[in-house]
């Protein structure tokens, strides 16, 4: 019996390992690479023999890459504040009030989701171009903030069908002012599924390519995954591969510490809508 | 079978099954009140995504008829259905088009298995489960790009440790099978994840109890999965499947990373980047947009047949 828990328990742990290592070997061989010193890259070894910050202290001496992660920030940031403030109201209504059309709306934001975004880069582009918003943040704001919105109103909505509202009745019937059960009571239920929410479009907008090349020309609002593709290396003859590295490794950062401290909610938020229903 | 919370303070009239409230005449002034607020909660995601995507593709329509090609623009001119005439008849467009649809047949089936596999794993672990979730994560996390590009390197001779498993001389990102194969191994990695994690919330669906009967009914392993979990996770899958068909047809950031489209690799997607950035032709562009917009309509349109009930959206009125 102790036998057969031992293969049981060691056959769990390998499967475990070739997860992780499936998952997680890439991420890694992409960090080695930004550590390597150009003499070296091309060794093939999976930990550097001479560690370096060589290539991060390349890429931000150069305006081109600090210019684009400051875009990339101010850019997701706003994206997914309108988003999330534009989704909650929209989703506290589907969730919680009775009025025709609800059904339109989620298929409509369905819809919206699953729309081809190189079909709106040519609109978009003339459209910009015409009304002076191209190569702008407001020109990837703006449709970060629309592709987000359905996806925020998906799993807000999920969330907020888990609210128990009666307990807002409750505290109404025990003296709280409207303003002060939604504050007290519902607020704080609710905040979890819309911190989660934020996450999922902040990483959604931090995230995008496509329009992020079709819709800057210049450094003035091209994020981090778009400068990366156009980086050229310190000279015209080098290989920019370890600038790409580390610039690589430093937009994954964030990304990896939400996913580290919110993993579980992250979870719940990407399973909420699709299968509960 | 509602989830749905009542509303604070009104008494609960009887729902048809669309949600809409039985009889304007019969509709108090609470019900009333409840559905100007709800329209005007609504308003401004509706306005925002009406504004953004609806527009837009009118325009894209409206682009898509005329002849207008940025580096001439004095001899824009309505051309009719010229471009898409132009477009269906061109190898580019058809190449483009088996492209992408066996990237999509070919990734979004390896990643359903795989992923299956993964949920599995993830469900049933004693060890570790909160590091192995995590793991799994993080490559759904990962920007496209950034893992496109370690792909690429891994796969660069001289640089990476995968080509160098390979014969020397062979660049396998230069051939078009062996690149169309990459491009799915970068897609299936970095998806695989969003697939396995909607995987298993469908498998938290499957009662612990009912597999633990067959168990004992002397079910095997496979007889419990087939019989049991699957017919009960149908509706996780095809949501799943649905997400994921639809995302891998417009893949776009792995391949312009990996290949830019050369060597017979280009999708959808990049033939209609190519059209409108590098040839400036948004007339043919256009045409290309609306096209792929009508494939993806196509998709769904099928999907959502398949699923009846079980579509996504439906479950509103439930």
């Amino acid at each position: 019996m102790a036998a057969v828990g031992k293969t049981h328990a060691t056959r769990w742990v390998v499967l475990n390992v070739v997860v992780v290592l499936y998952a997680l070997f890439p991420v890694w061989w992409i960090v080695a690479l930004s550590f390597k010193d150009p003499g070296t890259l091309t060794d093939g070894d999976y930990i550097p023999r001479d560690w370096t910050w060589e290539n991060y202290r390349g890429i931000f001496a150069t305006a081109e890459f600090t210019r684009a992660l400051i875009n990339s920030i101010g850019i997701a940031l706003i994206a997914t504040v309108i988003a999330v403030v534009l989704g909650t109201i929209a989703a506290y209504a589907v969730a919680r009030l009775r009025f025709p059309g609800k059904r339109v709306l989620i298929g409509m934001s369905l819809l919206i989701a699953m729309f081809p975004p190189i079909s709106l880069v040519s609109p978009l582009f003339n459209i910009e171009r015409f009304i002076g918003i191209f190569d702008t943040w407001i020109g990837l704001i703006i449709p970060y903030m629309t592709f987000s919105l359905p996806l925020a109103i998906y799993t807000l909505s999920a969330f907020f069908r888990e609210i128990p509202w009666d307990l807002e009745k409750a505290a109404k019937v025990d003296g709280a002012t409207p303003a002060q059960a939604f504050r007290l009571v519902i607020a704080p239920l609710a905040a979890p599924g819309v911190f989660t929410t934020a996450i999922l479009v902040f990483i959604f907008c931090w995230n995008d390519f496509l329009f992020a090349i079709s819709l800057t020309s210049t450094e003035s609002a091209r994020t981090v995954p778009a400068a990366i593709a156009f980086f050229t290396g310190s000279s015209q003859f080098q290989q920019p591969t370890g600038s790409i590295a580390a610039a690589a490794v430093v937009i994954t950062i964030p990304i990896i510490v939400f996913v580290l401290l919110f993993q579980r909610r992250i979870v719940a938020g990407l399973t909420s809508g699709a299968v509960k229903g | 079978m509602s989830t749905r919370a009542q509303p604070a303070g009104a008494p609960p009239p009887p729902e048809t099954e669309t949600g809409q409230a039985p009889d304007q005449a019969a509709l108090s002034a609470g019900a009333r009140q409840e559905r100007r607020l709800g329209w005007l909660l609504c308003a401004p995601a509706v306005v925002v995504m009406i504004a953004v995507t609806a527009y837009p593709i009118g325009y894209a329509v409206y682009l898509s008829l005329q002849r207008y090609d940025l580096r001439f623009p004095g001899q824009a001119e309505f051309v009719g259905l010229g471009n898409y005439g132009a477009v269906l008849s061109s190898p580019f467009w058809w190449d483009a088009f088996w492209v992408t649809l066996f990237i999509t047949a070919v990734s979004v089936a390896i990643e359903l298995v795989l992923g299956m596999g993964l949920a599995l794993v993830m469900h049933r672990t004693i060890f570790w489960r909160g590091t192995v979730r995590t793991a799994v994560l993080i490559p759904y996390g990962i920007v496209t790009v950034v893992a496109a590009f370690s792909w690429q390197y891994a796969w660069t001779p001289e640089l990476g440790y995968l080509a160098e498993l390979l014969p020397t001389g062979e660049a396998p990102l230069t051939e078009q099978w062996s690149a169309l194969w990459l491009i799915i191994l970068a897609e299936v990695w970095k998806t695989t994840p969003f697939m396995a994690l909607l995987l298993l919330a469908g498998l938290a669906l499957v009662p612990e109890e009912t597999l633990k009967a067959a168990m004992v009914d002397g079910a095997t392993a496979w007889q419990r999965f087939t019989k049991i979990m699957l017919p009960l996770m149908k509706p996780a899958i095809l949501v799943a499947l649905l997400f994921r068909t639809l995302d891998a047809f417009r893949i776009f950031d792995n391949i312009y990373i990996l290949t830019a489209g050369a060597h017979g690799t280009g999708s959808l997607s990049i033939l209609g980047y190519d059209n409108l950035f590098t040839a400036l032709n948004l007339g043919i562009g256009s045409a290309i947009s609306v096209l792929i917009f009508i494939c993806v309509g196509i998709i769904a349109f099928t999907f959502v047949k398949l699923f009846g009930a079980a579509a996504p959206g439906a479950e509103v009125k439930r």
